[in-house]
């Protein structure tokens, strides 16, 4: 049985097509549809219920050394105030989440993890934790809205000063309208956003307030072609217990200077990695289909959509280590091939 | 949802039209489009193609899914809509004017709907 977040009837009320995901029960679209939300977002704001997403907190004297071991980035330079994108791995390398750290002061921080691996990541950092930490997971008391676009700050404005400058940083107890929010600088689109925490009891006050400003909702199924678009991972695609990060190019978010679970394995080289492309023939590319290259069955797709943006089919893949030199590609989609181009990633990236 | 009422539908949100002279034109319902979302590309087959009733014609592929689109009738394709093919949003916002086919020398169809039947089974999914 799924739960239903604390904004269940207001996604029902705006005509939000109910799907289940990761445990929830979410809308995928609103009835303007997935195009239409996307390009809401690339070109103005709109705002996701993200409210499924995870969220612990890990407090005491050990927490910052304990970050340092259980993830591949390393927290000893992140400053109070900032959060940073995280990988958690296992001994062999592969992958149990990517996550975001958000660090209150030395000895205090909030973990944010992915929906669908929640209770799962929970008991394997509580298996793992060493020293004077105390760890909970809160995420049923922790409701969240992502606002995202090129309008969202003038948004924020309209309701409070208090907004982080920077990229990953964020803001405690900012007031909007009575309520207490977790005001965060950080997205999963590719946009300039934020991302607003806030007890549940509060949160469907707080989406009305976006609302009325003409917010417009925005559904799942955007938010996987905005996040696909900037090529970021999505855990179960890009990430998995049989991907490693190292494999889907996060080599920057791992730090070898220091000791952490699956280093060993991760220093290993490489034998395949994540590459974009662009498909010519008419079809779109989804996760599974076996990519080839001069015939030979060369990797998989992970994640594949039609682009708002590009107005084309694009797909990630994780392929051979040296068919990712080559340039031109066949994927299989229900028994065609299709040919494809391999482009730069990400597909989109906004003027800054 | 829009059901009209001068055509046959499917059981898999086909509808047909009966041009006269054996000939039928087929597409996909408000329903279809609708639970579908935002349609992207169409695959059909050529003119003087074979189709046969309760087989895959074609698929349609949305921002979401891609599903078959089953042919309602036996026969020959005698004509595309090359619009629909260029600009398959057409189906999304005019279901019933955003023809797929044409099929001449029908021998055979499926059991067909009327619109009264077709809403039923559309409230049952």
């Amino acid at each position: 049985m799924e739960k239903k977040t604390a904004l269940y009837r207001m996604h029902e009320a705006l005509g939000g097509k109910i799907v289940p995901f990761a445990g929830y029960l979410l809308p995928v679209q609103y009835p303007k549809g997935i195009i239409h939300e996307h390009k809401t977002v690339r070109e103005n704001v709109g705002m996701f219920d993200v409210s499924h997403m995870g969220e612990f907190t890990l407090k005491g004297r050990d927490a910052l050394a304990n970050l340092n071991y259980l993830l591949t980035n390393s927290y000893d330079t992140l400053k109070d105030g900032f959060a940073r994108y995280g990988i958690m791995c296992y001994p062999d390398g592969t992958t149990v989440d990517d996550l975001l750290v958000y660090k209150k002061h030395d000895e205090d921080y909030l973990i944010v993890v992915n929906a669908s691996n929640c209770e799962k990541d929970y008991a394997w950092m509580k298996e793992h934790l060493f020293g004077e930490v105390e760890f909970k997971n809160i995420s049923d008391e922790v409701s969240q809205i992502a606002l995202q676009g090129p309008k969202a700050e003038e948004i924020v404005r309209r309701f409070t000063d208090r907004i982080p400058a920077k990229n990953y940083s964020f803001i405690e107890d900012v007031d909007i309208k009575g309520i207490n929010v977790l005001l965060s600088r950080t997205g999963y689109t590719g946009e300039d956003g934020f991302e607003l925490y806030c007890r549940n009891e509060d949160v469907c006050a707080l989406w009305q307030l976006l609302l009325d400003e003409g917010v417009e909702p925005c559904g799942l199924g955007a938010r996987d072609t905005l996040r696909l678009e900037a090529a970021m991972p999505l855990y179960g695609h890009e990430l998995s217990d049989r991907i490693k990060p190292t494999e889907s190019n996060l080599s920057f978010f791992i730090k070898f200077t220091k000791d952490f679970i699956g280093k060993e394995e991760l220093e290993k080289e490489l034998t395949r990695k994540r590459i974009g492309l662009k498909v010519i023939d008419k079809g779109i590319a989804r996760e599974h289909c076996p990519v080839f290259c001069n015939g030979r069955e060369v990797g998989f797709v992970t994640s594949g959509t039609f682009s708002p943006t590009l107005n084309c089919a694009v797909a990630m893949a994780i392929v051979d280590i040296d068919a990712a030199e080559e340039n031109e590609f066949e994927i299989e989609v229900r028994n065609r091939r299709l040919k494809a181009e391999k482009v730069a990633l990400p597909f989109y990236k906004r003027n800054k | 949802m829009e059901v009209r009422e001068e055509l046959k539908y499917t059981k898999t949100h086909e509808w047909v039209r009966d041009l006269g002279d054996g000939v039928y034109e087929i597409g996909i319902t408000d329903f279809a489009q609708s639970e579908l979302g935002d349609i992207v590309f169409i695959n059909l087959p050529a003119a003087d193609d074979e189709v046969t009733a309760e087989e895959t014609l074609g698929d349609i592929e949305s921002v979401k899914a891609v599903s078959d689109i089953y042919s309602p009738v036996s026969g020959v394709v005698c004509e595309i809509n090359e619009e629909v093919v260029d600009a398959p949003e057409a189906i999304n916002n005019t279901p019933y004017e955003a023809w797929l086919i044409r099929v001449k020398d029908v021998t055979d169809t499926v059991e067909l709907l009327d619109a009264a039947q077709y809403q039923e089974v559309c409230e049952h999914e």
